[in-house]
């Protein structure tokens, strides 16, 4: 580990994240849900490795991808749906 | 314009990269593409804190060598002919393959209990591959749980990265993990690992003949804060943050089945099925490591090897058939101690959520004769995960039968749909 950061807005806030960290690690710093489900339960990333879509969150506009897939990137916009 | 490879090899990890390396070691044209960011598979996943193994950053990095072409972050949407339709990060593109080797790896069994759904609650694979990702753990009280050697593993990943590890809950028996340690001789490298992992766990209880029966939020409801677990010496109710619980490993078959190899019978699930060369049934398609049946990294390792030369119609060295058997063999003494025993399979009660995308529960599957039926009334894996989750789960129940898959393998974008006319 170097130690180095990058910067990230998550939910329209910025923040300082380790740099190499999955979107899925960098929303659970949050500690909101990432979605909600059907009946309107709160959830979180189940499988960390693509198979569950728990993690689902819009990453720079495109909606439904999987956190635990996606590494972080300088200046990344995440929201989640709650 | 499709691009064209002698072997084209699905999944970067132990397997693919040994076939990668194989296949291009007698000049083969390769690629290798996964769906992950990084190569490595589920065993050697990149952790963003701490250094791989030398072994397998050596593996990782002899199985992507030029002129090897590695395809990152790369899904298959369909199949046609001798052909792939992939989405990369940016775009669609076909692969066409002389060979083709299914290396596709493993997810892991997730069977539903009451509380199951909380936030809080992960897989026990699925917290070591988040913990590797940078997901914050530190002084978390986690309770790890299910079966199978992965515990191990796991609980020393989430102890790495600043976890308390309060008890690791294995449903087995006692009697027949002694059993399994008795017979460890046979492989001296997975005894020196267990003895490693059990060093690394040093102080952890490791309780046999447990399952955890129910997980409990707090007073407010949403999140986990305990967990009421079942062993020999009666029920009990352990406070904690975190619940890391899988009930092992199964094969996926996504791409398997999309091209309609024939498998076998894996427990209450499917595997690819393969000859001692690794080719499925179907021509100049070879299949090697968990998609053949859950064997671990060594087996893996071998099978990838041997499907990389098979793929390249090479002699494949006995040595290396009988290394692949001795693997296997390892293979089915796990699968034999770790056997899930009935208690496991009837934690779900009716009110239990069995689909978690489209929240059906356990009891609105009642009078369903087969999954199809079951999703057409009740949209029972009809969500984002296309049954991936509650599919494993009701088969090992013994509800439905998995039923294959239909293209797109999983949700693509509408550029890459278009593209699914243009194979050139």
């Amino acid at each position: 580990m170097n130690g180095a950061t990058v910067r990230i807005t998550l939910n329209g806030r910025p923040f300082e994240v380790e740099e190499g960290c999955s979107v899925a690690a960098a929303v659970a710093r949050l500690g909101v849900p990432f979605r909600h489900s059907v009946r309107g339960e709160p959830r979180m990333p189940l499988c960390g490795m693509g198979v569950c879509f728990e993690c689902r969150v819009c990453i720079d506009g495109v909606a439904g991808q999987r956190a635990c897939m996606v590494p972080v990137r300088a200046g990344m916009q995440v929201t989640t749906d709650g | 314009m499709a691009e064209r490879y002698d072997v084209l090899v699905a999944g970067a990890g132990p397997a693919g990269l040994a076939a990668a390396q194989a296949a291009a070691a007698q000049g083969a044209r390769v690629a290798v593409l996964d769906a992950q960011p990084r190569a490595g598979g589920q065993v050697w996943r990149h952790d963003i804190r701490h250094a791989p193994s030398s072994r397998a950053a050596r593996s990782i990095r002899a199985g992507l060598e030029r002129p090897i072409a590695w395809m990152p972050g790369t899904s298959v949407v369909a199949a046609e002919g001798d052909a792939l339709l992939v989405q990369t990060p940016n775009a669609a593109q076909w692969l066409r393959y002389r060979s083709l080797v299914i290396a596709t790896g493993a997810r892991e069994l997730l069977l539903p209990f009451p509380g199951w759904t909380l936030p809080g609650a992960v897989g026990a694979g699925g917290a070591q591959a988040l913990a590797k990702q940078g997901w914050p753990l530190a002084g978390k009280r986690v309770v790890v749980a299910g079966s199978g050697p992965l515990l191990l593993a796991a609980g020393a990943t989430l102890r790495k990265h600043g976890a308390i590890v309060l008890a690791i809950c294995e449903q087995a028996e006692a009697a027949a993990l002694r059993g399994f340690a008795a017979g460890l001789w046979r492989w001296p490298g997975k005894l020196l690992q267990a003895a490693q992992l059990r060093l690394q766990l040093a102080g952890v209880p490791y309780r046999a003949g447990t399952v955890v029966r129910r997980a409990l939020p707090g007073p407010n409801g949403d999140a986990l804060r305990a967990v009421e677990i079942e062993s020999p010496r009666g029920p009990e109710k352990l406070a904690c943050d975190r619940l890391a619980v899988g009930y092992g490993l199964l094969p996926n078959m996504e791409l398997a089945h999309l091209l309609g190899c024939a498998t076998r019978s894996h427990g209450a699930h499917a595997a690819v099925q393969v000859d001692a060369r690794q080719r499925t049934s179907l021509d100049r398609v070879y299949a090697a490591g968990e998609a053949c049946g859950i064997g671990g990294v060594d087996c893996a390792r071998l099978e990838g090897s041997i499907a990389g030369l098979a793929a390249t119609d090479t002699e494949v060295p006995v040595n290396l058939l009988r290394q692949r058997d001795h693997a296997r063999a390892f293979a089915a003494s796990v699968q034999r101690t770790f056997d899930l025993r009935p208690p496991v399979r009837a934690l779900a009660d009716a009110d239990t959520l069995v689909c978690r995308c489209e929240d059906v529960t356990l009891g609105m599957l009642a009078g369903h004769a087969d999954f199809r039926g079951a999703k057409l009334a009740t949209r029972c894996g009809m969500g984002a995960c296309q049954g991936r989750i509650c599919g494993a789960a009701l088969a090992e129940l013994g509800r439905f039968p998995q039923a294959g898959c239909r293209p797109p393998l999983f949700p693509a974008r509408l550029s890459t749909l278009a593209h699914s006319e243009s194979n050139a």
